[in-house]
Formats: structure tokens, C-alpha cells, sequence
């Protein structure tokens, strides 16, 4: 590691609530992409007549289980399966024996259910788990917020690099296209593209990406307009250094810090998305575990605030993480920054 | 008689770093007394103490000082009022950022009056009319509604001038007045506090890093060195025999000798012809051409391998301008010839490969090597691209070679540059320069940012390189001094053209021009030339 790099790892570390957002966060992300072992419908692990069956990583057949079963899909729910099973060997469930789309049919209560033992964080109006709607919603949220950010800025800065860097009339093109470009409704071509196709994640991302890639080139292009008339910049143009390599090693990493500190709200404002267009139904399909979509059940069942409830605060909790992980990447990055923290 | 200012013993810390250690001296009536030493050396510190102008935070000085009869560092706010502009006017070093941009300088120099006399109306601009006069601005009428964007640098150092004048101080604090200025400027300027402080009695405490403007101006001087006042006594005394090595250093220190002569079998490495650089001025709502701003205007010039030409003129002359169409790192038309190929129409690609053996050095160090680098990914980026075929171990040994042959360790290879001082920063950017063994170095300003003793050093390493490695080198510069220790010929620019050319022996001894006259007696003799 090269002191520069130590030294703003010592500079995130000084940011003490950056630094411990940063370990619950990533707990809670490491925690949620293990979402299928955690809240499943389907045990981990069967011991079977001398066989050892993992129905979490494959799907079984009734027929493969029991000697007069059908050749459907098992379900792990089912009593007269689980007796069976059970005399014939054993079983080890997940932690949460619910997967985001299970329907509990034996609920023994009207749907939605209140918070009890067995439903920790009680069920939703299709009487389906919201803890495991949590889990597997808040993964979807967070691998959406990543790829949406990283492809957004991405594109935002290498736009605004070439904006900043050639200035003139490619400057003006461009400038005029983002202006027309972000003019565009938004909402109501997604309610159009909607109708034409199912939004998918990868369809949605593309289409979010369409648009959020914009937010960034302002300020890289700033920093490009002004780095290119750098001293060092010139002296690297006089050493016959390429465009792009010149743009990459000379002028980015000054474009970086005003970079970074947008990052934690563009992510933020990518989570915040999702959950705005699924809250609307402008988003995933039904049957996404989604927290938009469990915020939307919360509105409509004001008798049961244990959904809206629930809802705000992991929304809640993971906006606030990000913004005070971003502060700290931010303040690693400042070059005015003493080691430790100082200024 | 007793003394106008009288600092006892000062100590000045921030953050429990003393940069002001124990220093003492007096300014009396009508004197003048000059505050030198390079940069760091706290003289800055001592003199805004003396009006208590520094942050309260961080600083605590200690001692005494006395202006005017009241203890300064024990006066309650009211009375500070009263000694700051009123006992003591203050003038800064750069006069774009101590005038406010928003406002018209008339106003500046108003809020200066109205807030030590109840003058108001048609005699408060009778009385800044006045001022502004006596500071020399020309045409004062019309430019009271000027922003200080539209005045030059030494027209808005004489509007600080006024407003620190504007309540009959008696103390003049000058902290390096000129150093932003062009040296015709600077001649002018202190022509004019030396007139001021004869008709006014005025005394001044003046702060500059510039030894000639102390022998010339100053009746008495404290010498600073790391916030000690190392030697003080009559300028005329201190001159003559020195007692302290660090003040025999500063003046032996002065950029000096001759570069070696160039040798009669030089071939010629570069000539341009009837340079133009011309930047269109647009007006309307068509944005039609309606002029142009001709920054270099039918220059020609020739160089040969070995040699230094010397490339002298004021600020806006077109001097950097020049040196950069020459590299095509800038738009020009006319005919650039080196090592005689006609390069003036080959594209970026062509003129990579010729980039190596052309090369150039900027003015500001701090500016001119990116703080994200590393001094040996800054010195080997040039390899990188010229020498893509070297290994990891090759480059690192020639990176090695040039930080060694600049006077900087191998080892410094490591670090970045704000880990080295100003001197060496400039060490590492002719380093840069340097591996790629050009044969053309385009030196801009090099020296201009750096402490006295600095530019001596830097000047003695360009000569060693120019004797070895046969260099040709294109040196811009304002400070006469330093290319006339440099450069063999001399070519001095006005407004883009050529005023005068000639050998540098001849040129700076007996200048043919007026214009070159008054720049010579601006540069040497800090005189007002008549030109």
C-alpha cells in the first residue's frame, strides 16, 4: 500500500461513526446475501433413508421423497411430508422457515398478522413473512442501489471527462444534449415501458441508468474544465502523455474527491428509487420482496403498523448508514486532511 | 526620542510551533525600517502582530509591543480600532485579493476614512479624490467608480496605498508591496512610498525578501532567519560587513556569473519565424470576430544547442505564450523548425516522439507536479510513454539517475511532493524534464517562485546541466538578475513583439531601446526609467 493510500485509510478509520457504519453495514449486506440460508421455505438439509439431500441448492420432487408421491415440486410445508420425513430421517430448518413468496396458510389469524414468535415481525396482507421480506428485499435494494451507482458514475464521469477536457463545441453538444435529455418525463415513460414490457431488475436498472448517469457530469466536467489548464496537466501534455491516459492519471484523481462526495448520495438516492417506484407500482413486478412494496401494504393497512413500521426503519437505517459511510470515504480522500483526522 | 514602534521580545506559537522566537527592534518616526528573510522566516508573523491582526486562535504571542505609546498586545478592542488605520496603515503583497472585488475602489478607499473621521458626501470624495492622487493613480476622477478588476496590479496597489493613507497614519506597514508587481511597477511603487514618507514624515516597516530594495530604501534591518531576528543594525553597516553567517549567505547568495560560452561549432537546434499567436475577441449576438488579442505578434528567433536565450518583458508580453507555441502546446501560425524538421503542421501523434527531446519547466513548483503522485511516477511518466520497452528495474534506475543528477536523493523517489520544500519541488520538475534527455527546455519562470538562496542554487544547477549535456535553453523570465546569470543573448518582448535582441553582455550594459532602458534601471538600480 503506498502512503497516500495508508494515509487515507488512517483518515477513514479517524471517522469513528464512518468507520462502525461501515462494519454494520457490511454485516447486514454479507448477512442478507446469504438470504436463501436464512429465511427459506425449504429445510437446508434432509437425511433421508440413508441419503443426504440439500433441498436449499435443489429442487426435489415429491415423488424423489416419498414412495407414493407425485412427481411435483415438494412442498416442505405440507404436514403429511414432513411426518413422513421426519419418521424416516430428520430435517434442519433455516433460522426463518419462510422464504419472501411463501404463503402461510396455517396462520391460525386474519392476514396481516401482528408480530408473534413465529413471525418476528409479523406477516403482510398475502400473510407472507416480513422479516424475510426484509432480508431478501433489503439484498435486491442494495445490489440494485451498487450496480445502479457504479454503471451511473461510471458513465456520468467519463461524459463529463470529455466534456470537461475538449471543452469547445464538443462541451456545447453535450451540454445542450443533457439539458434536452433531462427535460425528458421520466415517470411517465416508465408507466409507457410498463405497459410494453415487465420491468425486470436488468430492465429497470438500464432505463434508471438512462437517466441517473447525468448527475455526475456537472461536476467532473467542472473539474475537468480546471484541471486541464493545471500546470502539471500541461507539463504531462509536453511529455507527449496520451488524451485518455492524461484525463486517467492526472486529471481524475483531482476529480475524484468532488466525485466521491456526491457517491454516497447518489447511492443513497438509487435505494431511495427503487423504493419510490415500487411504492407507486411503477417497479418490480408482484411477488418482488421489496421495500417500496412493503411501505405501499403499510399505507393501505394503517390498522397494521407493524408493515410501515418496519418498512421506515430499514430504509431508515440503511440511508443513514450510507450517508455517514460517504462522509468518511469522503473526508479519506480530502488532501487537506492531516493523518488522523486533523486539518 | 522615542520610538514609534517598539517590539520587545516577541514570541509567537501556533499550535505550540514557535514561529516567532524572542524578536526585538524599534521603528522611529520617518524611518524606515525593512523586516527581511526568505519565506517561513516569520517576518510576516511579527509584523501583523504588531496591529494584533492575527487569528486570536492558535496564536499567542508573548512580549511587548508598543505602538504609539499603547500596549498593544494588552488593548481592548476600541482602542485597536484606532491604531489599526489610524497609527498604523497596512499595505499587502498581492493587491487582487486585499481589495474586495465587489465593490468600486472609491468605496474602499471611503470605508477607510469613514470609519476613523464623520466625513460624509461631497468631502468624503473630495478627500478620496485627494488620496488617490497622492497615491499617484492616474485619471483618479474617472476610476472611482472602477472594480479593482479593472485596474493593473500596481494601479491597485496604489489604491492600498491610499486607503492605508487615508487617516494620516504614521506608521506605513509594507508587507512585500512589490513582489507581485512587474519590476517597472516596483520602481514606481517604491518611488512613490519613498516620496510619501518625505512629505509625511511617515515612517515604514517595510517586509520584502529583496536585498537590493533594502540597501536602496531602508535605513535600518532586521535580519530573520526561523523566527529568530538574527542580526539588525544600519543597512549600510549590515551590508558592508555582515556579522551573521546566515545574513553573509543571503548576500553572497545573489544569482551571479556568466554561463559558459557557447561553443563556435553549435549547430542550430531551433528557429521559428514570424510566430503569431492571436486569440479572437468576439462581440454581438453572433459572436462575429471583431478584433484579436495579438499575445505574440511576428516573433522570429533561432537557437542553437548549447546556448540560452534569455526571454525578458513585463507581465502580459506574451512571454509565456511564446514559449508554449514553440513546444505546439499551444496554437500559432508560422514556421517552427527543430533539428530541422518543419514541425509547426504535424498532428499530436507526430509530435510525440519529438516531445521527448523538447521539454519545459513551469513557473510555480507547487503547481506544476501533481499532488497525487509520487516523485518517481512524476519523474517516470516521461519514460513511460518515450520507453515503453523498459522494465519495472530499468525505469526506476534511470528515475534514479536524473533525481541524483538534480541534487536529490535516490530515495526521494518515494515521496510526494508535498513532502519536499519549494526548491527541491523545482529540483523534481527539471528532473522530469531531464530523463528523458531533451535537448530543448523551455524554462518558464523557474526561478520566480523560490527564496534568493534557492534561486542561486537552481541557477547553478541549469549552468552544470547546460555544460554537460549541451542544452539549449529558452529562459522566461521578469527578473533581470537571473537571466543575466543565465542567458547569452536577450530578447526583450513588449505587447507580443520584439523590442530589442542582442547579446546578453550588451544588452543589459547598454541597451539600444528606451523601452529596454527603463526595464534595466527598473531591474538594477529599482530606478523609475524615463521611458
Amino acid at each position: 500500500m503506498t502512503p497516500l493510500n495508508a494515509r487515507r485509510l488512517a483518515n477513514f478509520r479517524a471517522n469513528r461513526r464512518g468507520w462502525y457504519s461501515l462494519w454494520v453495514f457490511l454485516g447486514l449486506f454479507v448477512f442478507t446475501l446469504g438470504a436463501e440460508f436464512i429465511a427459506n421455505d425449504r429445510p437446508l438439509l434432509v437425511w433421508l433413508d440413508g441419503r443426504l439431500l440439500v433441498p436449499v441448492m435443489r429442487d426435489y420432487a415429491e415423488s424423489d421423497l416419498l414412495a407414493d408421491g407425485l412427481p411435483t415440486e415438494a412442498d416442505w410445508h405440507d404436514s403429511t411430508l414432513v411426518a413422513e420425513v421426519e419418521q424416516r430421517g430428520w430435517m434442519l430448518w433455516p433460522a426463518l422457515p419462510y422464504a419472501y413468496r411463501t404463503v402461510i396458510r396455517d396462520l391460525g389469524r386474519p392476514s396481516p398478522a401482528p408480530p408473534s414468535w413465529r413471525n418476528p415481525l409479523g406477516t403482510d396482507d398475502q400473510a407472507r413473512d416480513v422479516l424475510a421480506r426484509v432480508i431478501y428485499g433489503l439484498r435486491l435494494a442494495i445490489l440494485f442501489g451498487f450496480t445502479l451507482t457504479l454503471a451511473s458514475s461510471a458513465i456520468g464521469i467519463a461524459a463529463g471527462a470529455v466534456q470537461g477536457f475538449y471543452g469547445g463545441t464538443t462541451d456545447l453538444l453535450f451540454q445542450r444534449f443533457i439539458e434536452l435529455w433531462s427535460g425528458m418525463p421520466q415517470l411517465y415513460l416508465l408507466i409507457i415501458l410498463g405497459s410494453i414490457v415487465q420491468p425486470g431488475f436488468w430492465v429497470l436498472l438500464l432505463f434508471l441508468l438512462a437517466f441517473s448517469w447525468m448527475a455526475l457530469t456537472g461536476v467532473v466536467r467542472a473539474e475537468f474544465l480546471r484541471g486541464r489548464n493545471l500546470d502539471y496537466v500541461r507539463a504531462a501534455r509536453a511529455l507527449g502523455v496520451s488524451d485518455v491516459r492524461m484525463m486517467w492519471r492526472h486529471i481524475l484523481p483531482n476529480a475524484m474527491v468532488a466525485t466521491l462526495t456526491f457517491l454516497p448520495f447518489i447511492l443513497s438516492g438509487s435505494v431511495t428509487i427503487l423504493a419510490t417506484l415500487d411504492f407507486l407500482g411503477f417497479g418490480f413486478p408482484p411477488g418482488y420482496p421489496s421495500l417500496g412494496e412493503l411501505l405501499s401494504q403499510g399505507k393501505n393497512n394503517l390498522q397494521a403498523p407493524w408493515l410501515a413500521f418496519t418498512g421506515f426503519c430499514v430504509l431508515g437505517v440503511v440511508l443513514t448508514l450510507l450517508i455517514f459511510i460517504g462522509e468518511a470515504v469522503r473526508d479519506a480522500f480530502d488532501p487537506r486532511r492531516l493523518p488522523g483526522g486533523g486539518r | 526620542m522615542t520610538a514609534l514602534l517598539a517590539v520587545d521580545d516577541l514570541s509567537v506559537a501556533f499550535n505550540g510551533r514557535r514561529v516567532v522566537q524572542g524578536v526585538s527592534f524599534q521603528v522611529q518616526p520617518g524611518e524606515t525600517v525593512a523586516l527581511v528573510g526568505e519565506s517561513g522566516s516569520g517576518k510576516s508573523v511579527t509584523a501583523l502582530s504588531a496591529l494584533r491582526l492575527l487569528a486570536a486562535a492558535g496564536s499567542n504571542p508573548s512580549g511587548s509591543i508598543v505602538l504609539d505609546g499603547v500596549d498593544v498586545l494588552h488593548a481592548d478592542e476600541p482602542a485597536l480600532q484606532h491604531l489599526r488605520g489610524g497609527v498604523a496603515g497596512m499595505v499587502f503583497q498581492e493587491p487582487m485579493t486585499s481589495l474586495n472585488p465587489l465593490h468600486h475602489i472609491g468605496q474602499q478607499v471611503a470605508e477607510a476614512i469613514t470609519l476613523h473621521q464623520p466625513l460624509a458626501g461631497e468631502a468624503l470624495r473630495a478627500r478620496v479624490l485627494d488620496l488617490l492622487h497622492q497615491a499617484g493613480l492616474a485619471n483618479a476622477e474617472e476610476r472611482l467608480e472602477a472594480y479593482p478588476h479593472q485596474l493593473s496590479g500596481g494601479q491597485r496597489q496604489r489604491v492600498m496605498i491610499a486607503a492605508a493613507l487615508a487617516n494620516d497614519p504614521k506608521l506605513l506597514i509594507a508587507d512585500e508591496p512589490t513582489t507581485a508587481l512587474d519590476v517597472t511597477i516596483q520602481a514606481q511603487i517604491l518611488a512613490l512610498l519613498e516620496t510619501l514618507k518625505r512629505e509625511r514624515g511617515l515612517a515604514l516597516l517595510l517586509i520584502t525578501h529583496n536585498l537590493e530594495i533594502v540597501r536602496q530604501h531602508a535605513d535600518r534591518v532586521v535580519v530573520m532567519q526561523h523566527g529568530l531576528a538574527v542580526e539588525q543594525g544600519r543597512v549600510a553597516e549590515v551590508f558592508a560587513a555582515p556579522r551573521h553567517a546566515y545574513t553573509r549567505m543571503l548576500l553572497a547568495t545573489q544569482p551571479r556569473g556568466r554561463p559558459a560560452p557557447v561553443p563556435a561549432d553549435a549547430e542550430e537546434l531551433l528557429r521559428a519565424e514570424d510566430m503569431r499567436v492571436h486569440f479572437p475577441i468576439k462581440r454581438g449576438l453572433l459572436r462575429r470576430v471583431v478584433g484579436a488579442v495579438k499575445a505574440v505578434d511576428g516573433v522570429s528567433l533561432a537557437l542553437h544547442a548549447g546556448e540560452t536565450l534569455g526571454l525578458v518583458g513585463e507581465s502580459g508580453s506574451g512571454k509565456t505564450t511564446l514559449g508554449l507555441a514553440l513546444l505546439r502546446l499551444q496554437a500559432s501560425t508560422g514556421a517552427i523548425t527543430f533539428e530541422g524538421q518543419r514541425i509547426e503542421a504535424l498532428t499530436a501523434r507526430a509530435m510525440r516522439p519529438l516531445r521527448a527531446r523538447m521539454q519545459v519547466v513551469f513557473q510555480d513548483p507547487y503547481g506544476s507536479l501533481s499532488p497525487r503522485l509520487s516523485a518517481g511516477e512524476i519523474v517516470g511518466e516521461g519514460l513511460e510513454v518515450h520507453a515503453p520497452g523498459l522494465t519495472q528495474a530499468e525505469r526506476e534506475a534511470r528515475v534514479a539517475a536524473a533525481l541524483e543528477e538534480v541534487g536529490l536523493e535516490a530515495t526521494s523517489a518515494q515521496r510526494y511532493p508535498h513532502e519536499f520544500s519549494g526548491g527541491q519541488r523545482q529540483r523534481l520538475a527539471i528532473a522530469r524534464a531531464l530523463v528523458l534527455k531533451p535537448r530543448f527546455l523551455v524554462l518558464d519562470e523557474p526561478t520566480s517562485a523560490l527564496d534568493v538562496s534557492v534561486q542561486a542554487q537552481v541557477v547553478e544547477l541549469l549552468r552544470g546541466l547546460q555544460a554537460r549535456y549541451r542544452l539549449a535553453y529558452l529562459f522566461i523570465s521578469h527578473d533581470l538578475r537571473v537571466v543575466r546569470a543565465l542567458a547569452h543573448r536577450i530578447l526583450v518582448l513588449k505587447d507580443g513583439r520584439v523590442v530589442e535582441m542582442g547579446e546578453a553582455e550588451r544588452l543589459t550594459a547598454a541597451p539600444e531601446q528606451p523601452y529596454t532602458r527603463a526595464l534595466m534601471a527598473a531591474a538594477f538600480d529599482l530606478r523609475v526609467g524615463e521611458a
